[in-house]
């Protein structure tokens, strides 16, 4: 897979501790030490015990592959898998891996397919990722060829759970995942049902890059309301999030592991902010102003409070709803210091071809250059910069000290320590003892 | 699926097609110029009044996929576009270079002119190396504006599937 940073920027040993070695600061609330960001052991631990562990991952929408056959390509944490539909409208996730030598067979990223046959030696699966033939199982005149005993059923490609909700596919390589709504949670549920209420879903196409961050960054991004009004001076400047307006910032009551940060736009086009919190943001300025204003039209067409959800749901998940663009994004975590973000923009199949445009006019304010998309991808990328070969070793997160989870205010940090707190409980990372 | 970035046949003749293409190597100089001098507020010049301007990946075309990258419907949102990068988003100070290719004229009609163009977009961040960032062809309509041509429609459609990070500066 692509990494930007491949030659330069190697990341300091001391930065790439062991597993011992990672014991979290005494005061874990507070403080999150850079292994978190840059050790390899961990990054390994949290492909085993997250993205394989108890998690529904997110795979695909079902608009991708309407019909018998339809397939592409996909991921579950770092690995390949393809997703596919099969003659009986169910839907199969497998390993993108040949269980004869380890080829990634599927190569397009979508079509449609009556079988999968891996190039190298024509091995063939069905489309629920199941042995169907082997070239001279027998060999040629009795001789060669396969063991007696040999059986496909034993020899299919890895296959995965499956869930879905609404027209989005999850897949689990865990047994024991707790049904999809029961790992959401109810809040959770209802939220994400906003946008997928079951309103057949129309793709509006993709985008992907690679962000050279540490795939945990995303989702403490979307936890962090108080970068928003500052990093963000077009959500700023029009008022799609201000101090003051309605907000909230959600965390799972269960784990506290999904999230989402939502706010509602009032009427005005152009934000009123006060003296004294226009002094503390040095981004706003009152003399911005769009010339072609329909880009900030709102149509409200969900029955929801918020003009704006950004959810995330653990651990790979980004559903994003601001007014009227409305995509989700699938984080592929690629080493400790790199991730790859997969966009996939919606709308739905009834939508008039106006409210089309609409969305794809808005849709500027997303992806990786969107004027709000844009800012997020280089402000992480200079976290990550700043953490591999530094000398200091810890970041603070103290905003809002003494609560977790669910804040009503913009400027708290309370969602990222109930996702940590989870986590080390996950990952079984030790904290330090207070010093007597 | 092949069909609709299919290989088209040029519709005019070599000789015409020879003085079309020395029009829009013209405009392509100082459009180039422009943004590789950074001075991105200069950018909406280069546009008609009704212009659309996207950029998407080969994958959304070949998908007939709408969405674009950056997505510009006429030239009040190509200078909201200009001026959000110049005075209001917030990213890496950076150098783009563009290279192009050569451009085939396809069609002349009228007053406008289709045309393909491939390029290499370049771009070097501080203390970093040159890298290619994009790589792909502009699908072009030109339209007459006196001596000079304007865009009335560009389609940037990129063979890159992984971006690096983010695209700050348009194609």
């Amino acid at each position: 897979m692509y990494q930007s940073q491949a030659v330069i920027g190697i990341t300091n040993a001391r930065k790439n501790p062991p597993l011992e070695q990672c014991v979290w600061p005494a005061d874990a609330l507070n403080n999150i030490p850079d292994w978190v960001y840059t050790s390899q052991a961990i990054y390994d631990q949290e492909i085993e015990r997250i993205f394989r562990g108890d998690t529904w991952n997110f795979v695909a929408l079902e608009a991708e592959i309407p019909n018998p056959g339809d397939y592409k390509r996909g991921y579950v944490g770092a690995t390949a898998v393809v997703i596919v539909r099969a003659e009986d409208h169910t839907i199969s996730v497998f390993e993108n891996r040949c269980a004869h030598r380890g080829a990634e067979f599927c190569r397009s990223s979508h079509g449609n397919a009556k079988e999968f046959v891996c190039p190298y030696h024509q091995w063939s699966y069905d489309l629920k990722g199941n042995l169907q033939g082997v070239p001279f199982k027998r060999g040629i005149n009795k001789v060669g060829g396969m063991p007696p005993d040999f059986k496909n059923a034993e020899h299919g490609t890895r296959q995965l759970r499956v869930a879905t909700r609404n027209g989005v596919v999850f897949a689990t390589y865990s047994d024991k995942t707790p049904p999809l709504e029961e790992y959401m949670t109810k809040e959770i549920v209802q939220e994400f049902d906003v946008p997928f209420s079951g309103r057949k879903l129309r793709i509006l196409g993709y985008c992907r890059n690679e962000l050279p961050c540490n795939w945990k960054m995303y989702h403490e991004n979307l936890k962090d309301p108080y970068h928003a009004t500052l990093l963000h001076s077009f959500l700023v400047v029009f008022g799609l999030l201000v101090p003051g307006i309605k907000s909230i910032v959600f965390a799972d009551k269960e784990h506290g592991r999904h999230g989402y940060m939502a706010s509602s736009k009032p009427d005005q086009v152009y934000a009123t902010v006060d003296a004294d919190d226009k002094a503390q943001m040095r981004s706003f300025s009152d003399k911005l102003r769009l010339r072609d204003e329909r880009f900030l039209d709102y149509v409200r067409e969900f029955d929801s409070p918020w003009s704006a959800n950004m959810m995330t749901m653990w651990p790979n998940l980004i559903v994003q709803r601001q007014m009227n663009t409305m995509g989700v994004r699938q984080i592929i975590p690629n080493g400790p210091n790199s991730m790859v973000m997969q966009w996939t923009m919606f709308g739905y199949e009834d939508d008039t071809p106006e409210m089309t445009r609409h969305r794809l006019r808005q849709g500027n304010l997303m992806g990786p250059s969107g004027f709000l998309g844009l800012e997020d991808n280089e402000a992480l990328k200079f976290v990550q910069e700043g953490i591999r070969n530094s000398s200091t070793d810890n970041n603070v997160v103290k905003l809002d000290a003494g609560h977790q989870g669910t804040a009503r205010n913009l400027i708290s940090e309370s969602c990222i320590r109930s996702l940590y707190q989870y986590y080390r409980d996950v990952m079984g990372i030790r904290v330090a003892e207070v010093a007597a | 699926m092949k069909e609709r970035l299919a290989y088209a046949r040029s519709t005019i003749s070599p000789r015409r097609a020879a003085e079309l293409r020395a029009e829009v190597d013209s405009f392509h100089v100082e459009y180039c110029a422009a943004l590789d001098a950074n001075d991105i507020e200069r950018w909406p010049e280069f546009f008609s009044k009704e212009a659309t301007y996207r950029i998407t990946s080969r994958q959304n075309a070949l998908l007939d996929m709408p969405v674009g990258l950056v997505y510009c419907e006429g030239l009040d949102m190509i200078t909201d576009r200009a001026l959000a990068v110049a005075h209001s988003q917030m990213f890496a100070p950076r150098h783009m270079l563009h290279v192009l290719g050569i451009t085939r004229v396809l069609q002349e009609t009228g007053e406008t002119i289709s045309s393909q163009t491939p390029f290499i977009l370049m771009q070097t961040l501080v203390e970093g190396p040159s890298t290619v960032h994009l790589a792909g062809i502009y699908h072009d309509r030109f339209v007459r504006d006196g001596e000079r041509l304007l865009i009335a429609s560009r389609e940037v459609v990129h063979d890159t599937e992984i971006l690096d990070t983010a695209l700050a500066y348009p194609a």
